[in-house]
C-alpha cells in the first residue's frame, strides 16, 4: 500500500518529468524530435524511487500528457502525440522506470555510479527503445532495421543522460537520503 | 489545554528534547529558540505529527499517540513554506482538500470554502492556479486552508520567515485576531511582544518561561 | 495549467470526455481494419466535420499536426525510396495516420484537462478490483499538476547555474541539490497533508465522485 509519503514522491517525480520538459530542448537537426532531458527523469525516478513508485511517477506523467497538458519537450502533448510515430517512446517510460527501478533494487543499492549507470542504460534506454522502435514500425511502417538505425542517432545523447542520472543518483545515495527500500 | 509530561525525543541518536513537562493553556503562546534548539520538533509533537520517544502529549485529554486523528482535528498546523502546504492546483480546490479528507458533506464543504474565500480575501483567486500567487498570498491561502477546518488550536511554525514586511504584517494581524488558541514558533520577536506567554528553548530544554516582557530580553541576552 | 484546450462554444466541446475518447477509439479501430485509403478518407472526413463543428481555427489545428505528419512523410518517403515502392501506397499510409492524429488532436483541443482527469478517475474506479485506488490516483494527479510549474522553475535554475558555471563543470553535480530539494519537499508536503487530516488508510473508502471538478 502506498503511504502518504509514497504518493507525494510519485507526484513530485512526475512533476519533475514535466519540469524537465520545460527546459529548452537540444535540437538534433535531421529529425523533428528534439533531445530532451526527460528520459533523465525516467532514469532518476527508477533509481531513486524504485520499481513501483518510479513506474507510478512515469505513468502519472503519461496520463497528464494524454489529458492534454503540454508537458512533452517543445510544449507538445495530447493523445495525438502519443498516437504519433514517436508515441511509443513516451508510452514506454513507465516500463522503463519500472525496469530501471527493479534492477536498481537488486543490483545498484549502493552509491556505485557504474552500477547506477548500467541500470539506467538498461531500463532508461534499452527498454524505452524496445517500446519505441516497434511502435515506429507499427505506426510508420518503418522496417525494424531502419527504425533501429534511425534511433541510433539518439543513443549518444541518451548515454550522456544515463551518465548524469547515475552520478546524480549516486550523489543522493551518498547524501544518505531515502535509501531505495525506504 | 495541551499538556506534555516528561517528553523526550531524539532523531536516531541525536537528542532534541530532554524531559519536557509543560501545560499550555494561554491564548497566545510563543516558542522562541535558535536553529537546532528543538522548537520545531516541539511544535510537531503538539498535534501528533511526531509522537514522542518517551513521555506523553495530550490535547484536551486526548493522547497524540493513540488518538492522532482526533488530535489533528483539534490542532491545526501552519508551516513555514507555503509552497509545500498548498496541495491542489487551484485555490478553491485546495481550501476544500482538508474538508474532503474529513469527509464532510458536500454542501458543508461548499459553505465553508465560500466563507473562507470571502473572509481571507481570496475570492478573486478562486479558480486561479496557486503558483501564480505571490509568497504572501500563498501563505494566506495556506493559513486559510487550515482555518477552514475550524481547529480549536492553531500552531504556526515560523509563519513569517519567508515573507516581506508588508505580508509579514498581514499574517501577524490575521494571527492575532484569531479566536483560537495560537502557539507560534518564531524568531520574530516583534510579533510576540503582546503574547500571554513566551518560552525559550535551548538544546532541547526550556531555559525561560513567562510573559514576553521578561523572557524576550532573557532570550536576547542568551543570543548575545 | 491551461493545457492545449482551446475554448469555443460548440457541440463538440460540450460532449462528455468519455464519449469523445470512446469515439476516437472506435474510429481508430475502424481505420486500422479498413483496407487501403478508405479508412483514411473516412477518418479525414470525420476529422474535417469535427473541425468545422468545433469551430476551431484550421490553421492552429494543422500546426499541431505539422511535426508528426512531416515525420511520417519523411519516414515513408525514405522507405519508398529504399524499397522502390509506389508513391500511392506511401501516400495512403501517411494519410491513414495523419487522419487519426488529427482526430486525436481534436479530442485534446476540445476537452478540458480536468474533464479528462475526471474521466481517468472514473476509469480507475473500474480498476479497483486489481488494486488501483482511485482516490489516491486523484490526489497524485492533482499534486503533480500543482507541482509541475514549481519544478519547472527548479529545473530552469539548474540550467542557469549550469550556464553560469560553464559547461565544463560537472552537470550531474547540479542535479544533486535539485533532487535533495525534491526529497526535502516530499517530507514537508507529507507533513502538510497529514496535518490537514489526510490519512491514506481511509482515502480508498471515499468515493472519488465527491470530487468537485472546477472548471478551467
Amino acid at each position: 500500500m502506498l503511504s502518504t509519503r509514497d504518493l507525494v514522491l510519485c507526484a513530485l517525480f512526475a512533476a519533475l518529468l514535466g519540469g524537465l520538459g520545460m527546459a529548452p530542448p537540444i535540437p538534433l537537426g535531421f529529425l523533428p524530435v528534439p533531445v530532451t532531458a526527460q528520459t533523465l527523469g525516467v532514469m532518476l525516478a527508477g533509481t531513486i524511487l524504485g520499481a513501483k513508485r518510479g513506474s507510478i511517477a512515469a505513468s502519472l506523467f503519461v496520463l497528464l500528457v494524454a489529458a492534454g497538458l503540454p508537458l512533452l519537450a517543445g510544449g507538445r502533448g495530447g493523445i495525438g502525440v502519443l498516437m504519433g510515430p514517436t508515441g511509443g517512446f513516451v508510452l514506454s517510460w513507465p516500463v522503463g522506470a519500472f525496469v530501471t527501478g527493479w534492477l536498481a533494487e537488486r543490483f545498484a543499492t549502493t552509491a556505485n555510479p557504474i552500477r547506477l549507470f548500467a541500470v539506467s542504460v538498461l531500463g532508461g534506454i534499452l527498454v524505452v527503445y524496445a517500446g519505441g522502435i516497434p511502435w515506429l514500425w507499427l505506426v510508420a511502417g518503418l522496417p525494424i532495421d531502419k527504425a533501429v538505425f534511425g534511433s541510433l542517432a539518439f543513443v549518444p545523447g541518451d548515454l550522456i543522460k544515463a551518465g548524469i542520472a547515475a552520478v546524480a543518483a549516486s550523489g543522493v545515495r551518498r547524501a544518505g537520503i531515502l535509501p531505495i527500500h525506504a | 489545554m495541551i499538556e506534555l509530561r516528561s517528553v523526550t525525543h531524539a532523531y536516531g541518536d541525536r537528542p532534541v528534547l530532554h524531559d519536557l513537562s509543560l501545560r499550555l493553556a494561554e491564548r497566545r503562546i510563543a516558542i522562541l529558540g535558535g536553529n537546532g534548539s528543538g522548537k520545531s520538533t516541539l511544535a510537531r509533537l503538539l498535534n501528533g505529527l511526531i509522537v514522542p520517544a518517551a513521555g506523553t502529549v495530550t490535547v484536551d485529554g486526548l493522547d497524540t499517540r493513540s488518538d492522532g486523528r482526533a488530535v489533528r482535528q483539534r490542532v491545526g498546523f501552519v508551516f513555514q513554506n507555503p509552497d509545500t502546504q498548498i496541495v491542489y492546483p487551484t485555490v478553491e480546490e485546495d481550501l476544500a482538500f482538508g474538508l474532503k479528507a474529513r469527509k464532510l458533506p458536500k454542501d458543508e464543504i461548499a459553505r465553508r470554502v465560500a466563507g473562507a474565500l470571502e473572509r481571507y480575501n481570496l475570492d478573486r483567486y478562486r479558480h486561479q492556479p496557486a503558483h501564480q500567487m505571490s509568497g504572501g498570498e500563498k501563505q494566506l491561502l495556506a493559513i486559510a486552508g487550515v482555518l477552514v477546518l475550524e481547529p480549536a488550536y492553531v500552531i504556526f511554525d515560523e509563519p513569517t520567515t519567508l515573507l516581506d514586511l508588508r505580508n509579514r504584517r498581514k499574517v501577524i494581524d490575521l494571527l492575532c485576531g484569531l479566536p483560537q488558541t495560537v502557539i507560534v514558533v518564531t524568531h520574530d520577536l516583534d510579533m510576540v511582544k503582546d503574547f500571554d506567554r513566551a518560552l525559550v528553548l535551548e538544546d532541547g530544554r526550556i531555559v525561560a518561561d513567562g510573559p514576553p516582557a521578561e523572557t524576550v530580553p532573557a532570550y536576547i541576552e542568551r543570543l548575545g | 495549467m491551461l493545457g492545449l484546450y482551446l475554448h469555443r462554444e460548440s457541440v463538440v466541446h460540450r460532449l462528455p470526455a468519455g464519449a469523445k475518447l470512446g469515439g476516437l477509439l472506435l474510429v481508430t479501430v475502424l481505420v486500422l481494419a479498413l483496407p487501403g485509403g478508405w479508412g483514411a478518407l473516412a477518418a479525414g472526413l470525420i476529422g474535417a466535420a469535427v473541425l468545422v463543428a468545433a469551430r476551431l481555427p484550421a490553421r492552429r489545428v494543422l500546426a499541431e499536426l505539422r511535426a508528426p505528419v512531416l515525420m511520417l512523410a519523411l519516414l515513408f518517403g525514405f522507405q519508398a525510396l529504399l524499397a522502390g515502392g509506389g508513391w500511392e501506397e506511401t501516400a495512403v499510409a501517411v494519410a491513414r495516420f495523419a487522419a487519426l492524429i488529427l482526430l486525436a488532436t481534436l479530442v485534446t483541443l476540445t476537452t478540458r484537462v480536468m474533464d479528462m482527469v475526471d474521466l481517468f478517475e472514473q476509469l480507475f474506479g473500474r480498476l479497483r478490483p486489481v488494486g488501483v485506488n482511485p482516490a489516491k490516483m486523484a490526489l497524485m494527479l492533482a499534486l503533480t499538476i500543482r507541482f509541475i510549474p514549481l519544478l519547472g522553475e527548479q529545473v530552469r535554475e539548474v540550467r542557469m547555474a549550469q550556464r553560469a558555471r560553464g559547461v565544463e563543470r560537472n552537470i550531474a553535480a547540479l542535479f544533486v541539490p535539485l533532487l535533495v530539494k525534491i526529497l526535502t519537499m516530499a517530507d514537508d508536503l507529507t507533513a502538510a497533508l497529514e496535518a490537514r487530516g489526510y490519512d491514506p488508510v481511509d482515502a480508498g473508502t471515499n468515493d472519488s465522485k465527491t470530487k468537485n471538478s472546477t472548471q478551467r
